[in-house]
């Protein structure tokens, strides 16, 4: 089952080789990773999405909380959570086909951000099917490029994860 | 306060920290700190012949004291030659500070001499690692990295030193942290009192228990309150190859080591149980054997330290996350309580029936009048030093007889590579036993093949006066890589031979050493005791033994705990 694991980690050099060591080291697979610092500098916020078996879920969690630097984790899917994933899409744009994807954006609420006469370029956030769902409605023939940013995710309600 | 450079402080350091013995190798990215060693005396320095020794060595230290062993060697191949070594802890939950010159902060990243990414390289092997950064942070990254090794589940720590950090003319105020608080790092303290609770319920109302002990019960110092808890609860013990000695051998409730190896009793009533108390252990595959076929009637409560540990391979019924000797107070507190009493008319038939196996079987091997059988050296050993000695062994079949065939009463006395398996481990862990322990007598039993991967340490046995006693159970042949061959791939010993081998004998005396060849059955007495009196010489007793012995039993792969072949004829 895919998981969205959550973690605050000490933003220190070395912290996060750590993390993605530990998932090749274990064979545990990364489908998404995110990870920038928060409000409090010393703090980064790692992100990531993942495949496996309970056993593997929970061996992820508990051995990604035996890391010295990781401070605290959570598994947003095990509650009701919010996740979202952006997307920079550039799409081949020429004659009735602009009209055609300028419609498409709007029905998945994405932007053009950016326009040339045979390319859009367009931002979409999201969940990752939402995205998914929208590279499949252009077809891919009209792809150029695609660059995503993994998945962040917080939980819904009252609940946080802070120190 | 006082100024001190970046060297001093880190040797003034481990001098606060009550560091007496360091093992190690200098070099370039090391010089600064080997001359602020150079000019104090609180901190000894053991000259090894090759860094992995060096580990080993701190390692021995540490199983047999329970205290953090040091190291510290220079950058580049002196800090990648610790990382067996380091590897070898990491397995077995050893605690150790592994100090690493590294090339000056200004060069890394340039492919300088002698520069290697230590950080990266031993990440997967070490409990954490930590560089420096400034002079001013190293007595606080010292007194980190003693903390992590030795709290919890114990491991090897990692400090990499860039050269700069420890340069003679930059000096700072130097204070040695009485505590240290990491937020992202707090070990359990104590166990869940539901949990303990519960646990104590289902094992008083078993009717077929086993206590299933590991390595945990002496890493934790938990000996006592374990053997106080399993004597009076009347349950049938056994313990992991790590968990020697953390109850008496000796005693009738004990059943011997269980698993690959392990005595059919033991595997037997593992097998056959209802209730398994795992303390300290972690249900390793040499254990197991196919986890889908693990004691099917058996509900587990597992204690450990550590809460990956639980539930990784077996699930756990009932998890305790907690230190293992102060759950099994609270435990032996509630048992002493409790009005529940454990089922006696049911204890006595399991007893019955674990005798039987125990007289169907037992530990056994087949004598011969002329050739020396090395489970009788080990046995005959056992003797001669009245249970009582440290014994390290290297990998292999040795290992193996030493552990089923020395009877060990006490804990860090059997000292070995359980998880990581590396040849190599037992002369330097001797050496880092008998520093210490100079009045103890110290074995190493080993084999042909594992002695010779680290043999330069007769060197340093030589310069510090180390006498030792290497007790090589020579068989010709890489004897556990041959049974396998024997058993698995129709006798085609592929390189498991050992040929021109060395003269162990005039190699021990061209190290300064006595070497004492036993071939004759009847030599074997006298002659081990005539190595035995010899206290102030490291003794090289080579011994020719059966060169056809497989170890027994042997789990047969992928089935259950009681799934074994008992002797190369016999498989149940």
């Amino acid at each position: 089952m895919r998981r969205i694991i959550s973690v605050l980690l000490e933003n220190e050099s070395g912290a996060l080789s750590r993390v993605v060591g530990l998932f090749s080291q274990r064979n545990y697979n990364i489908e998404t990773l995110t990870v920038a610092p928060t409000e409090d500098e010393t703090l980064s916020r790692l992100t990531v999405t993942t495949t496996g078996s309970d056993r593997v879920i929970e061996q992820i969690t508990k051995q990604l909380n035996k890391l010295v630097e990781v401070v605290k984790l959570v598994d947003l899917t095990e509650g009701p959570h919010i996740e979202r994933e952006l997307m920079l899409i550039k799409l081949k744009a020429t004659g009735s086909q602009r009209a055609e994807i300028k419609r498409t954006v709007d029905i998945f609420r994405g932007q053009i951000v950016d326009v040339t006469s045979s390319v859009y370029t367009v931002q979409l956030a999201g969940a990752s099917d939402k995205l998914d769902g929208f590279v499949q409605a252009i077809g891919t023939s009209g792809v150029l490029e695609v660059v995503r940013s993994g998945v962040s995710g917080i939980a819904r309600g009252e609940k946080v994860l802070s120190l | 306060m006082e100024l001190l450079s970046g060297a001093d402080m880190l040797i003034r350091s481990l001098q606060d920290q009550g560091i007496e013995y360091i093992y190690g190798y200098p070099g370039g990215a090391a010089l600064h700190i080997y001359d602020a060693l150079f000019r104090q005396d609180e901190v000894k320095h053991i000259l090894v012949r090759h860094e992995q020794a060096a580990v080993h060595m701190a390692d021995g230290y540490a199983r047999a004291t329970g205290l953090p062993g040091t190291v510290l060697v220079t950058s580049g191949p002196g800090a990648t030659n610790t990382i067996t070594g380091i590897a070898t802890a990491f397995m077995d939950s050893i605690p150790m500070v592994v100090l690493c010159g590294q090339v000056a902060s200004t060069l890394i990243g340039e492919d300088a001499f002698q520069e290697t990414d230590m950080m990266g390289v031993s990440r997967p092997v070490v409990k954490h690692n930590l560089s420096v950064r400034h002079p001013s942070e190293i007595p606080e990254i010292i007194r980190k990295a003693y903390y992590i090794a030795s709290t919890g589940r114990p491991g090897p720590v990692v400090v990499d030193i860039p050269k700069d950090m420890t340069a003679p003319n930059e000096r700072f105020e130097y204070a040695y942290p009485k505590k240290i608080k990491l937020r992202s790092y707090s070990p359990a303290i104590r166990g869940h009192a539901g949990q303990i609770k519960k646990a104590v319920d289902m094992m008083l109302a078993a009717r077929r228990p086993i206590i299933y002990a590991g390595g945990g019960v002496i890493l934790g110092k938990a000996s006592g309150q374990l053997t106080e808890l399993v004597r009076k609860l009347g349950y049938p013990i056994t313990n992991t190859l790590m968990g020697i000695g953390c109850y008496p051998a000796s005693d009738k409730q004990h059943l011997g080591w269980l698993g690959m190896h392990g005595t059919y009793e033991a595997n037997m009533a593992m097998h056959h149980s209802d209730l398994i108390l795992a303390v300290g252990a972690r249900f390793d595959d040499r254990v197991t054997n196919a986890t889908e076929k693990f004691c099917p009637g058996a509900r587990i409560i597992h204690i450990d330290i550590d809460p990956a540990s639980i539930s990784k391979t077996i699930d756990a019924d009932v998890p305790i996350v907690g230190p293992v000797d102060a759950v099994l107070k609270e435990m032996l507190a509630l048992v002493k309580d409790s009005k529940e009493k454990p089922d006696a008319e049911a204890l006595a038939s399991w007893w019955k029936q674990i005798d039987e196996w125990r007289a169907f079987h037992g530990m056994r091997y087949e004598t011969s009048p002329d050739v020396i059988k090395p489970q009788e050296v080990i046995e005959m050993l056992h003797r001669l030093t009245n249970g009582d000695a440290f014994v390290t062994s290297d990998v292999g079949q040795h290992q193996m007889f030493a552990a089923q065939y020395y009877k060990f009463d006490k804990p860090n006395r059997w000292i070995n590579s359980g998880g990581l398996g590396t040849m190599g481990f037992g002369l330097p862990a001797a050496m880092g036993i008998k520093l210490t322990h100079p009045d103890d007598e110290v074995l190493c039993i080993t084999g042909e093949g594992s002695i010779q991967m680290n043999i330069q340490e007769l060197s340093t046995c030589n310069q510090y006066k180390l006498p030792v006693k290497i007790i090589n159970l020579n068989n010709q042949a890489l004897g556990m890589v041959k049974q396998w061959q024997d058993m698995n791939y129709e006798s085609r010993h592929s390189h498991s031979y050992m040929e021109s081998l060395p003269d162990f004998i005039k190699l021990a005396e061209a190290y300064g050493h006595v070497g004492v060849r036993i071939d004759k059955k009847e030599d074997l007495e006298p002659k081990l005791k005539e190595v035995l009196a010899m206290k102030d010489t490291l003794v090289f007793v080579d011994i020719q033994v059966d060169r056809f012995e497989h170890v027994y039993p042997m789990q047969v792969a992928r089935g259950c705990m009681k799934d074994m072949w008992l002797s190369k004829t016999e498989r149940v």
